[in-house]
C-alpha cells in the first residue's frame, strides 16, 4: 500500500463536528437544531459507528451529573462549590456553573429519547449519590446517537456523518482553524475537511502510562484503549492555550476488571478495608488537615481518598478490599425476622450489583464469576488503577476554552475580546472543544459531556454567523500533511522487504512497540504504577529526554495497512499528551493532588504560591513550549 | 482474548461488504477474511471486551473468553440482546449459573425524537445561553445565571 493508491476527498462544510461520542453527539444535536434555523451545513466525523462509539460504547450503569434543580433538589451553585473542593480548588467556575445548569436539560431528554432511569415509588428518579441517578444503561450510547442522528437527519443534504473516518491534524490558517485532515480506515482516502468553525471531541486519553496488565489484558484499561487524546493532539497542534494538563485521573477500581465503585460506596454503603480490617478513611484521618482546607471540606477529594489507599498499600497493609459482604449484610439486616421479605431483597440487591457490572465493565463480571465471587458471601479487592487523562470526570486536562457572556470573569473574559467572546472557542479561532477536550471544567461526565457540546455547537454557530468567510485553505499545506500522515506506510513498503519479520527492521518502528516505549518512560519517570506515582524534578528531566528521543524516532513509525495507520497515529497523539502532562508536572513546584501523583522534591500543597492553573501554548510557528500560572478567579456561590 | 469468532457459526454476514461485527467494533478491530469467509478479532491485547460485536453478531458467532493473564478459566458471560431489554446468562468457574434480565429502553428502536413537542426553544436569539429545548427540558421556569 503506497501513498499514490490514495484518493484525495475534499469536503467543504460550515460546522465540522469531530467526534461520536457523548459531546460531539450533544453537539450534533444542538447544531442541527440552529443550523438548519440559519442554513447551514454541519459535518460529523467519527472514527468508529456512532451508535457504539466514545467513552459509553459499553453503555453505563450510572449518570453522575445531575443537578434536579428544578425540581429543588439541589442548586447549580451547590454542584460549584462541590467541584471546587474535588479538584483542590482548581476549577474554571465558570464553566462548571454553565454546564451544571443545561446538563439537567440532557438528561431529561435523554429519558424522553428512551434510556430507562430507575424511579422511586414517588415517581422521582433513584439517586446513588447526591448527584447521581441509577440508570438501566445498556443502551445509553445507542439512544443518544439515535436522537443525534435523527436530528442530523432533518438537515437533509446540509448534514453529513463520516464514520471509520481518523482526523490526525488540524488545517491552519493564520492562526485560525479552517478544518482538519485524516484518512479512511477503511478505504484508500485522504480526506480534507475545510469548515468555518469546528468542534474537537474527540474524548481524552488511556495508554499513555504503562497499565498495570500487559498481556492479554492490556486493553482492560479502566477508560477505553480507543480514547488516544485525539483532542488534546489536535488544539494542542492548533496552538490552543491547553489547563491543567498536569491533573491527570487515577481511579480507584474494583481490581484488575476495573469495575465501578460508585454503587457499593454510594448505594450500598460499603466500606473499604485493609487486609487487617482497617478502614484507612478513619485510621489515616489525621493526614487530611496536612491538605486543608481541601482536606478538611466535605466529601474529601477523590484523589486524597486515593492517597489514604495508597498509604495503607504502601505500608505493607494490602490488600485493599471492598466489603460487598458487610455491606449486603447491613442492606439486609432489617428484613432478618421475614424470611420472605429477606430473600426478596437478597435477590434484588444481588440483581443491582451485577447489572452495575453488566451494564458498563462485563469483564468485571467475568472475572468474578472466573473467581467464584458471591459478593454476599466475600470481600472484594479493590487498587488504584493508571493515570488517565479524562477532563470529564476527576481530572481535569484539556484546553482553556471561553465561558459564557453571563457568567465568565472579566478577568478571563479578556483574553478572548480581541478574537470574539464564544461560548467554548478556545484561544484559536474558530477551534471549539468540549467534554475530555475542555479542562478546568471536571465533573462532567458522560451528561455533563453531552450538555457542554450543546454548549460549544451553539457557540460555534454563532461565531459562523459572525464570521460567515469560506475558509482559505493553503493547498501547499495540505499536500504536506498528506504526505506526513501517509508517510508511515510508504516507509513499511520501501524497508520491509529486506527483513524475515515485519515487525523487526532497523529502519523503523510499529506502533506497538512506539506505544510500549511510551509507557514505559511514562511509568518510570513520570509517577506512573511501577513508580508508586511519585516523581521528581531529576526524573522528569530524564524523561523528558527519553521523551525527545521517542519523538525523533516518531518519524519512523511503519504501518503494514490502514488500521496500523491509524494506531501509529493514535500513538503520536499520546506522546504529546505525555508531553504536554510531563511539562506541567515539572512546573508545578508542589504536590496538590496527591493519590493522583507525588512530587517528592515538593511534597507539600503550596496554597501561597500555586493556588492557580498552570496553562501552555506549544507554539506551532517555532516549535517552543511555554508555561505559565493563571490566577483563578472565584465565584462568589 | 476477549472477543473470538466461533467458526461453526460466522458466515462472514454471507458476503456483504462489511460484516456486523467490523460495523460496530469501537477499536476496529474486528475483520473478515474474505478466503474463509470468517470474521475474527485482529488484535485482542487491545480489546475492551464491550461486547458491542457479541450483541450485534447474528448468527451468535462470537463470543468472549476472559483475559488469560488475570482471570481464572471456566467463566462464561453471554449475552442476548432484544429490542427492549437484554437477557445476560453468567457462569461461574464452580459451574454455578445465574440469569438477569434488564431493560434497554423505552422507545422503539430508531424512534427517538430529537425535539420533544411540549418542550419547545424558549429563545431563538443565537446569543442567548438558552439552548434548544430550553428553559422547558430543564424543568425550572428560567436558566440559573449569576446573582449580580
Amino acid at each position: 500500500m503506497k501513498p499514490s493508491d490514495f484518493e484525495t476527498v475534499r469536503v467543504d462544510t460550515d460546522l465540522l463536528i469531530l467526534g461520536g461520542g457523548m459531546s460531539a453527539c450533544g453537539a450534533t444535536f444542538e447544531a442541527s437544531y440552529w443550523a438548519k434555523k440559519h442554513g447551514l451545513k454541519v459535518t460529523v466525523v467519527d472514527k468508529a459507528a456512532m451508535d457504539r462509539s466514545g467513552a459509553v460504547a459499553m453503555g453505563l450503569s450510572a449518570i453522575n451529573q445531575y443537578i434536579g434543580y428544578g425540581k429543588g433538589q439541589n442548586t447549580v451553585e451547590d454542584y460549584v462549590k462541590y467541584v471546587r473542593q474535588d479538584l483542590m480548588g482548581v476549577s474554571r467556575e465558570d464553566l462548571v456553573y454553565d454546564i451544571a445548569r443545561h446538563v439537567d436539560s440532557s438528561v431529561h431528554l435523554f429519558e424522553k429519547w428512551g434510556l430507562p432511569i430507575w424511579k422511586d415509588e414517588s415517581g422521582e428518579y433513584v439517586h446513588e449519590g447526591r448527584w447521581q441517578i441509577m440508570i438501566n444503561g445498556e443502551s445509553y450510547k445507542v439512544v443518544v446517537a439515535e436522537a443525534a442522528k435523527n436530528a442530523l437527519a432533518t438537515m437533509g443534504d446540509k448534514g453529513q456523518l463520516f464514520e471509520r473516518v481518523f482526523i490526525v491534524e488540524p488545517l491552519l490558517n493564520n492562526g485560525k482553524c479552517v478544518g482538519a485532515v485524516g484518512f479512511s480506515v477503511r478505504e484508500n482516502k485522504f480526506y480534507v475537511f475545510t469548515a468555518k468553525a469546528t468542534i474537537a471531541c474527540m474524548g481524552g486519553a488511556v495508554h499513555v502510562f504503562r497499565p498495570r496488565s500487559v498481556g492479554e489484558g492490556l486493553g482492560r484499561a479502566w477508560y477505553p484503549p480507543w480514547n488516544s487524546g485525539s483532542t488534546a493532539y489536535f488544539t494542542i497542534r492548533a496552538g490552543a492555550e491547553m489547563t491543567c494538563q498536569e491533573v491527570r485521573f487515577i481511579p480507584v477500581r474494583f481490581k484488575d476488571g476495573y469495575g465501578p465503585v460508585g454503587a457499593w460506596f454510594l448505594l450500598f454503603k460499603s466500606r473499604a478495608t485493609n487486609a487487617l480490617g482497617e478502614e484507612y478513611m478513619v485510621t489515616r484521618a489525621n493526614e487530611l488537615p496536612k491538605w486543608a482546607p481541601y482536606g478538611t471540606g466535605k466529601p474529601i477529594p477523590a484523589n486524597l481518598r486515593n492517597w489514604l489507599g495508597m498509604e495503607d498499600v504502601m505500608a505493607g497493609k494490602g490488600p485493599i478490599y471492598m466489603r460487598t459482604e458487610e455491606a449486603i449484610a447491613n442492606l439486609a439486616a432489617k428484613y432478618k425476622d421475614d424470611p420472605k421479605a429477606f430473600k426478596k431483597k437478597m435477590k434484588e440487591l444481588e440483581n443491582e450489583a451485577w447489572e452495575d457490572f453488566l451494564d458498563m465493565t462485563i469483564s468485571q463480571a467475568i472475572l468474578w464469576a472466573g473467581m467464584n465471587i458471591q459478593p454476599e458471601e466475600k470481600p472484594s479487592e479493590i487498587a488504584a488503577a493508571e493515570p488517565y487523562f479524562i477532563g470529564s470526570h476527576s481530572g481535569a486536562s484539556g484546553a482553556w476554552v471561553c465561558g459564557p457572556e453571563d457568567l465568565m470573569p472579566a478577568e478571563y473574559r479578556k483574553q478572548w475580546e480581541p478574537i470574539g467572546v464564544y461560548n467554548h472557542m478556545t484561544t484559536v479561532p474558530a477551534l471549539f472543544t468540549a467534554g475530555d477536550g475542555a479542562g478546568a471544567s471536571s465533573h462532567k461526565f458522560s451528561s455533563g459531556s453531552h450538555a457542554e457540546g450543546r454548549i460549544a455547537a451553539k457557540g460555534a454557530i454563532a461565531y459562523i454567523l459572525d464570521h460567515n468567510e469560506a475558509p482559505k485553505v493553503d493547498e501547499a499545506q495540505v499536500a504536506a500533511l498528506r504526505d506526513k500522515i501517509l508517510a508511515p506506510l510508504a516507509r513499511f513498503e520501501e524497508f520491509a522487504p529486506m527483513s524475515s519479520d515485519p515487525e523487526i527492521n532497523p529502519n523503523f518502528i510499529k506502533p506497538k512497540m512506539f506505544m510500549f516505549r511510551l509507557q514505559k518512560i511514562m511509568d518510570e519517570y513520570c509517577a506512573g504504577v511501577s513508580a508508586q506515582f511519585t516523581t521528581n524534578k531529576h526524573l522528569l528531566e530524564r524523561g523528558l529526554e527519553l521523551l525527545t528521543m521517542l519523538k525523533e524516532d516518531s518519524e519512523k513509525l511503519a504501518a503494514s495497512d490502514l488500521h496500523e495507520l491509524m494506531r501509529c497515529w493514535e500513538n503520536v497523539q499520546r506522546m504529546w499528551i505525555a508531553e504536554s502532562h510531563l511539562r506541567h508536572v515539572l512546573f508545578r513546584e508542589e504536590s496538590r493532588w496527591p493519590g493522583y501523583y507525588f512530587r517528592a522534591d515538593f511534597p507539600d500543597m503550596d496554597e501561597n504560591n500555586w493556588h492557580c492553573f498552570v496553562n501552555s501554548v506549544w507554539n506551532p510557528a517555532t516549535g517552543e513550549w511555554t508555561l505559565k500560572k493563571v490566577p483563578i478567579v472565584h465565584l462568589d456561590v | 482474548m476477549p472477543s473470538y469468532v466461533i467458526l461453526e457459526k460466522c458466515d462472514g454476514c454471507k458476503g456483504q461488504d462489511k460484516t456486523a461485527c467490523m460495523y460496530i467494533c469501537p477499536n476496529d478491530l474486528m475483520v473478515l477474511d474474505k478466503e474463509k469467509m470468517k470474521a475474527y478479532n485482529r488484535a485482542p491485547e487491545m480489546c475492551w471486551e464491550c461486547y458491542n460485536c457479541v450483541k450485534i453478531c447474528p448468527q451468535q458467532a462470537v463470543d468472549v473468553r476472559g483475559y488469560a493473564d488475570f482471570v481464572p478459566m471456566g467463566a462464561s458471560v453471554v449475552p442476548l440482546r432484544g429490542s427492549e431489554d437484554i437477557m445476560w446468562t453468567v457462569k461461574f468457574r464452580n459451574g454455578q449459573v445465574k440469569r438477569f434480565k434488564f431493560p434497554i429502553r423505552t422507545t422503539p428502536e430508531g424512534q427517538a425524537k430529537p425535539w420533544p413537542d411540549e418542550w419547545q426553544t424558549g429563545s431563538e436569539d443565537i446569543k442567548s445561553p438558552v439552548l434548544c429545548t430550553e428553559p422547558a427540558s430543564t424543568l425550572a421556569a428560567q436558566l440559573p445565571t449569576l446573582k449580580k
